[in-house]
């Protein structure tokens, strides 16, 4: 051996190291998306392909131009903003017009991620921010819902997705009408239930054979998705538990004062983005509390405030502003559910 | 958790699973090296007050003569770990960097390395304990799991807390360390005799052997030396990462936790390695002084990984080239992968704290990109203190460090390393911790 000593680049312990990084965990979570795209493809059409594409795109852009214009590294390769852009396209109307898609995955990152710092700083979903912003922006068309399986829908748009930008788009709902099957109509299980009293049939929500948003109609298809990432231990199953968890005994509650006037605990898990926003929206890890005790109250708070929110409400899609409503409360959640310590004192005195 | 215990392996909650990397030593009994050309034995080698050297410059040493005296009750002495001439008492390289005060010893090679005979025999049983305290300190013995902590001082004990169990730490539960694996194997009636002079010395009623499940050969060896009246026993815990902190062992063993900021006698337990006690079992009834340890030598570029019996104060440098070191650049590592120091030059000896001489090669070295923390918790599940490491590495970014130090527990860590090892962001956890507590500990001092 050479007589000189050594000269190296020397870290402290540890020196082993065995985590997913936070690239091959983003990447993770869009495979995980990608069996949900492919069905909600099938499930509406292009339309539904085209809107995904815009809205990952749009989100992938602007994390990109942000970065560029702070002087930093462009952090598109962590996927995180891919993430975003999907996350948000499943939570849209397939019929959503393209340009509107664009704005929302605009905001989605520009307000809900790079505003705070960017990946590991925001307090809110992106994706939900985005969605909040159009919800506001553009509250016809966030709810204006096409049949899905329309004959034609893999060679042809949903006449309000390729609205100009600034343009109203074209009203759907002749077109839903001429395409529907078995009378078909386009609206949402939770509309049905709020401003008709119908309740969809629980397997029909199950198996995802209705009307919704893009990615949140095959509960089936989510449950898998959200397993194999719970598998490769890139999801913190606790958060779904407990937002599945505070929805069944809110839904049960009502449900058992008037079981005439309230939907049954099983409507209210299936129907809607509550599955898909339990799964993959709620557990978004940094705006979710870290703490074990904090993780249980912050998902029962979504899964309640979800039910009072859909039943008392003016609005029929709730799960949304329950969690931005959970994301804003995090840090407090936090604060009073730090764990007890290995050999905590009882009370402050002995620690004399 | 505690109906967990009834049910399930004897563990600890959290922690976390490595890979073992045992296997390439843990087969080979252990050789003795060969006495290097020269030996540096620096006179802090333990907590506490160095020793002071009382040889001078050109003395003939014979191996087993102090060589060093204790520096009052919290120090320990040295001595001579080969015969040879005292060549220098100066200023030696230490491993993190610095220098420090050490007796160097030219090995004179023509010597049969006689052993210094000692007219003292011991019997322990018929020692008061004070006698027994004073003739453990007289070995030099410190704790040799690594923290070098001198042993006579944690066997006296306040007199107001009673100690009910001995605990004897045999979990090994850094990845690549093997020597105390061997020593359960090799040398039994030493360590059952070291337990029993420490069961004395803190006047405990009853010892529990505590071992990971993945040395069970062990257990089948010692079972049948265990003497019939169940005072000493061996228990098989769960293997885990860091099962064999003392905060750990004791859950594990018997569902105590230490209370947050105290030792482990406040919860009357004694806590040793088994090398301590089996090192206290050779040494103590012959009154003879601690000069050799066993040390795992392993790791990438090895061409003979082993357990090697070597003098102390013996350079990293000879104990590689003996087991066929072949690296050009190596992070070479004293101790385990999780919690180990880096070594800064291969001329700095072993000490008698140094349980291991690991090479990682790049692994030691390789620097990933940081990124920020996502919450992700994987920390809070990995940190056996359950302490949160997200919110503390957040705070110390913010070089909040008294707000990290009150309100989240930071003098709790004890640094195992395992919300470093499952970040990630690869946010260096534990290096932030120690750099918080550093400054921490400077600022009550300054302000008194």
């Amino acid at each position: 051996m050479a007589k000189s000593d050594l000269k190296i680049d020397i870290r402290t312990s540890p020196y082993i190291r065995k985590a997913p990084t936070v690239a091959q965990i983003m990447r993770n979570v869009v495979y995980a998306l990608l069996p949900l795209v492919i069905y909600s493809v099938y499930h509406f059409g292009i339309s539904a392909l085209a809107l995904i594409l815009v809205t990952a795109m749009s989100c992938m852009a602007t994390e990109h131009f942000f970065c560029k214009m702070s002087g930093k590294k462009s952090t598109i390769l962590d996927a995180s903003a891919a993430v975003s852009g999907l996350l948000l396209a499943m939570t849209l109307p397939p019929g959503f017009p393209l340009w509107m898609g664009a704005v929302a995955g605009f905001t989605a990152i520009a307000m809900g991620k790079t505003l705070f710092g960017g990946l590991g700083f925001n307090l809110f979903n992106p994706a939900l921010v985005g969605r909040a912003f159009v919800q506001a922006a553009f509250p016809v068309s966030i709810t204006t819902w096409t049949p899905a399986l329309a004959t034609d829908r893999f060679v042809e748009f949903i006449p309000s997705t390729l609205a100009l930008p600034f343009m109203k788009p074209l009203p759907t709902a002749d077109w839903s009408i001429q395409v529907a099957i078995d009378g078909f109509t386009g609206a949402t299980p939770l509309a049905l239930m709020k401003f008709q009293g119908i309740i969809t049939d629980s397997y029909d929500l199950f198996m995802g054979n209705v009307a919704g948003s893009t990615g949140e109609t095959s509960v089936l298809l989510i449950l898998v998705c959200g397993a194999y990432l719970v598998y490769k231990q890139m999801l913190d199953w606790r958060i779904p538990a407990a937002v599945i968890i505070g929805t069944a005994i809110s839904a049960e509650l009502f449900y058992f004062i008037d079981p005439d006037k309230y939907p049954s605990p099983a409507f209210m898990l299936f129907s809607g983005g509550l599955m898909f926003a339990a799964v993959f929206m709620a557990s978004d890890m940094v705006a979710s509390p870290v703490t074990p005790l904090g993780i249980f109250v912050f998902g029962c708070l979504v899964g309640i405030l979800t039910v009072v929110i859909r039943l008392f409400g003016g609005l029929t899609e709730a799960v949304m502003y329950a969690i931005l409503f959970g994301n804003a409360a995090t840090p407090i959640i936090e604060t009073y559910t730090q764990p007890r310590i290995y050999g905590a004192r009882k009370n402050k005195q002995d620690k004399s | 958790m505690n109906l967990l215990r009834l049910f399930g392996k004897k563990t600890f909650p959290r922690g976390i699973h490595l890979e073992e990397h045992k296997a390439e030593t843990n087969a080979k009994p252990t050789r003795r090296l060969p006495f290097a050309p020269e030996i540096i034995v620096p006179l802090a080698q333990h907590v506490g007050k160095p020793a002071k050297a009382i040889v001078f410059k050109g003395q003939l040493v014979t191996r087993g003569e102090l060589i060093a005296i204790a520096d009052g009750f919290m120090s320990v002495p040295i001595h001579a770990p080969v015969t040879g001439t005292i060549k220098e008492i100066g200023l030696a390289k230490t491993a993190q960097g610095g220098k420090q005060a050490a007796i160097i010893i030219t090995t004179s090679l023509s010597s049969g390395q006689q052993l210094l005979d000692s007219d003292i025999q011991f019997d322990y049983l018929q020692m008061s304990r004070e006698e027994l305290i004073q003739a453990v300190q007289n070995t030099g013995i410190v704790g040799l799991g690594g923290a070098a902590f001198p042993t006579h001082v944690k066997m006296q004990t306040p007199a107001d807390c009673s100690i009910h169990t001995v605990l004897v730490n045999g979990c090994e539960c850094e990845p690549f360390l093997t020597t105390d694996h061997r020593l359960m194997l090799e040398r039994i009636e030493h360590l059952l005799q070291g337990i029993r002079i420490s069961m004395k010395c803190v006047d405990a009623p009853k010892a529990i052997i505590g071992i990971e499940d993945n040395k069970m050969d062990v257990l089948h060896a010692i079972e049948p030396h265990l003497p019939d009246d169940n005072s000493i026993r061996i228990k098989a815990i769960a293997t885990k990462y860091p099962q064999g902190a003392q905060k750990m062992l004791a859950y594990s063993l018997l569902g105590i936790e230490i209370p947050s900021g105290s030792r482990s006698s406040d919860a009357g337990l004694a806590i040793f390695n088994v090398a301590t006690l089996a090192k206290i079992g050779a040494l103590l009834p012959k009154g003879h002084g601690l000069i050799e340890r066993t040390i795992t030598v392993t790791g990438d570029s090895l061409e003979n990984p082993g357990n090697y019996l070597a003098p102390i104060g013996t350079p990293l440098r000879y104990i590689l080239d003996h087991a066929g070191f072949k690296g050009k650049e190596a992070g070479v590592i004293l101790g385990g992968p999780m919690m180990g120091i880096p070594v800064r030059s291969l001329d700095v000896p072993i000490t008698k704290g140094t349980g291991g001489v690991l090479v990682l090669d790049e692994r030691a070295t390789r620097r990933d990109d940081i990124s920020p923390c996502i919450k992700c918790s994987s920390c809070l599940q990995a940190c056996p203190i359950n302490l949160n490491p997200s919110e503390l590495g957040l705070l110390a970014a913010k070089r909040q460090y008294d707000v990290m130090e009150e309100k989240y527990h930071l003098n709790d860590c004890f640094e195992c390393g395992c919300c470093s090892y499952v970040c990630p962001s690869n946010i260096p956890l534990v290096q932030y911790f120690r750099i918080a507590k550093t400054l921490n500990r400077e600022r009550h001092l300054q302000n008194g």
